[in-house]
């Protein structure tokens, strides 16, 4: 088959941004269906999902704790022989819930690409480097004020399928639990400033512009730290279920 | 950037085609042992809209125990063979199937129909769905239970696991006629 070109793909995005943004529509989460991205198109629901309320089981959430997780798994860069390759780097950031409170003792687990971009993954087909001293997936538990930290190298930008000459902005997947079932995200940490968010499809596909600057990091000179590694905050909000409880607050929202 | 605006929660995104190294991990089906007394198998497919199996995809559970309670011990990833934690979670194979070894969930309330919560993630979705998995022996409780009987026959048919030897088969169409049902709760 052969590949679209850049621009057919930019021309696609920017016709969905235009006919939101003029119907006012733009979306807080990503469009699932949204054929920029082409493996998007056999693999959405086209049916209306089903407004329902969360019974018991989906109030609850599973339950992790130092049993399931090492302290040491938050560190991406020990482990192996030696130092992996990059730029290390240090993210951290608050996990809340949609009234602010922190999202304590709840896993959070990544996982990226290595400097060059390439994941270990059989995969990945990128003729970037593997790097020995890196193999880009770890954990972490929220503590008491619900902050999580991940000492990291920055991922690289990669190259996909999607279309021709099509690259993916470096990124770092995050998986989340949240307070009730109803919360759980999987979801991508951007860094700041990245010249391939226009392109791709995958970020575009949140067509609310400051619901997709939620997911990019912010570089804060506080929490880098002198001769080793630069520093990234990023904070999450979960919003789920247990919002509704005192929904009549903000029911102006 | 990273203003957290009220009433505005973190978006989604697609979990990708290379979260295998991230997510799976050992013993994230088996939620007992296989085989193990009152363990059963919930299995099944995972489809797209051309009938194709997703071989890219992950299924998570979350359930109550079979006496209707729900598990609040941690040991869900490492799992001690005597904990129940109610947590699971299963990558697809190439074939799109997935299996998890666990314990039929029970109803949290008197005459509720008992099922499974369950998670779907795939390359090319770009954002989590929910669905449930209700188990079909309560016909009495299934026809009172508040989403199901909201649906039509057919519709509702996607959303209650099949009985067979080892347990239950629920499979999960991501799109087209049979489409499975798939939930929005309040709140996002
Ligand atoms: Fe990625």
């Amino acid at each position: 088959m052969e590949l679209e070109t850049q621009s057919v793909i930019d021309a696609e995005i920017s016709a969905i941004a235009q006919a939101t943004e003029q119907a006012g529509a733009g979306e807080l989460q990503p469009h699932v269906d949204y054929p920029p991205y082409r493996s998007s198109i056999l693999r959405h629901p086209t049916k209306d999902l089903r407004h329902t309320d969360p019974e018991t089981i989906e109030r609850w959430a599973p339950c992790f704790s130092h049993r399931d997780v090492d302290p040491l798994e938050s560190d991406l860069t020990i482990g192996q022989r030696g130092e992996p390759v990059g730029e290390r780097i240090i993210v951290t950031g608050r996990v809340t819930d949609g009234e602010g409170r922190p999202v304590r003792n709840q896993l959070v687990e990544i996982w990226q690409a290595n400097a060059g971009g390439r994941y270990v993954h059989k995969r990945d087909q990128h003729h970037a480097a593997l790097d020995p001293n890196f193999t880009g997936a770890g954990r972490c538990l929220t503590d008491d004020e619900g902050n999580y930290r991940f000492v990291s190298i920055k991922p690289g930008p990669y190259p996909w399928k999607n279309h021709l000459n099509a690259w993916r902005p470096a990124h770092i997947h995050f998986s989340l639990f949240g307070t009730d079932f109803t919360q759980r995200l999987v979801t991508q940490m951007y860094f700041p400033g990245d010249p391939l968010f226009s392109r791709d499809p995958i970020y575009q596909a949140i067509t609310d512009p400051k619901a997709r600057e939620m997911l990019v990091a912010t570089y804060d000179h506080d929490l880098t730290q002198p001769e080793w590694a630069t520093g990234y905050r990023w904070d999450i909000v979960l919003t789920g279920s247990n919002r509704t409880y005192t929904e009549s607050e903000d029911s102006d929202l | 950037m990273n203003t957290t605006a009220s009433g505005m929660s973190t978006p989604g995104q697609t979990v990708g085609p290379f979260f295998h190294y991230g997510l799976p991990y050992d013993g994230d089906r088996d939620l007992v042992t296989p085989g193990s007394p009152g363990s059963i198998r919930l299995h099944g497919t995972v489809y797209d809209g051309n009938g194709a199996p997703v071989q890219d995809s992950l299924i998570e559970i979350w359930q109550a125990r079979p006496d209707g309670t729900v598990p609040q011990e941690p040991g869900s990833l490492r799992r001690d063979g005597w904990t129940f934690t109610g947590f699971g979670r299963a990558s697809t194979s190439r074939d799109g199937s997935f299996y998890f070894s666990t314990l039929a969930p029970g109803a949290t309330e008197p005459g509720a129909a008992p099922f499974f919560a369950v998670t779907v993630f795939a390359r090319g979705l770009l954002d989590r769905l929910f669905t449930r998995a209700y188990l079909p022996e309560d016909e009495a409780a299934l026809a009172a239970d508040p989403l199901l009987s909201s649906l039509e026959p057919e519709r509702r048919r996607t959303l209650v696991a099949e009985k067979d030897e080892q347990g239950y088969r629920f499979d999960i169409r991501l799109q087209g006629e049979d489409e499975t049902v798939f939930l929005l709760f309040p709140g996002r």
